[in-house]
């Protein structure tokens, strides 16, 4: 790894840690996505907190896309591979209740017990079926 | 209205964020999760800054009442490990694993215009959609 890529990766993630913070900070919530996304119209006074999350989210993507299209990369496998890990995706954060950002980035900073674990869990068994299927198809 | 915009600002922070450091790329998400072969540490890097300045940031946040816009704080009320956790993180992983997207990337990647994060996306909101369906929240 080049120490451009180290410096992406540290830079990526600080601005990562500071959007979370400006969300708890101003509404007082984690910014855990899948949370955000499947409890995305819930009527309990976080809607348009969740919708303004994620058109922000999704409009700069959008937007960094057009500028910098080589910083998106293609999908590693097939449709059908794809709708799998996708439904896989959408079953297991809605159970574990949370993804990357929420246990991964808040519930580490938090400390969480359940976080830890629940990263660990999914770092595993992603690694597992990296090593089963391989990085790519 | 400011509430939208604010929590766009937030969104569009962490979307920089995202492709900034590389997780818009599954390849390189994949190539993080493959530890015997090919690994590529760089995930590694983002996940420790994202980790340090949020972990900073709440330290001091933590001092105040309530949030700016809010009367209160919304911490995740749940304390026991269980089975539906390790369960669904386990499910997760192996999605995540297969296919380098997890939920914010793949979002961040939507108007990047490929078909196959689009497949993603919608699988994984029926994912949601099925399991809130079948399975009573907690």
């Amino acid at each position: 790894m080049t120490a451009l890529a180290l410096l992406h990766g540290l830079t990526g993630g600080a601005l990562i840690g500071l959007g979370a913070a400006m969300l708890l900070l101003v509404h007082g919530r984690i910014a855990g996505i899948s949370g955000i996304l499947g409890r995305a119209v819930n009527t309990d006074g976080g809607r348009t907190i969740r919708l303004g999350f994620l058109a922000g989210l999704i409009v700069t993507g959008a937007i960094l896309a057009v500028l910098q299209p080589s910083a998106f990369g293609a999908g590693v496998r097939g449709a059908p591979a794809l709708a799998i890990a996708g439904v896989l995706v959408g079953i297991g954060t809605t159970l574990g209740n949370g993804c990357t950002s929420g246990h991964g980035v808040c519930g580490i900073s938090r400390r969480s017990a359940r976080s830890i674990v629940a990263v660990m869990t999914f770092m595993g068994s992603a690694a597992l079926t990296v090593a089963l299927v391989g990085a790519h198809a | 209205m400011k509430t939208f915009v604010l929590a766009a600002f937030a969104g569009a922070l962490f979307a920089v964020g995202l492709v900034v450091g590389g997780m818009t790329i599954p390849a390189k998400v994949t190539g993080f999760l493959d530890v015997g072969g090919a690994w590529d540490p760089q995930l590694a890097f983002v996940m420790a800054g994202a980790v340090a300045v949020y972990a900073a940031c709440l330290r001091i946040i933590r001092r105040r009442a309530a949030p700016l816009l809010d009367a209160r704080f919304h911490w995740p009320a749940a304390r026991t490990i269980d089975a539906r956790l390790v369960g669904g993180a386990a499910v997760f992983g192996v999605g995540w694993g297969l296919s380098g997207y997890c939920p914010g990337p793949a979002l961040a990647s939507l108007g990047a215009g490929s078909s196959s994060v689009l497949v993603f996306v919608v699988a994984m909101i029926g994912g949601m959609a099925l399991t809130r369906v079948l399975i009573p929240a907690r």
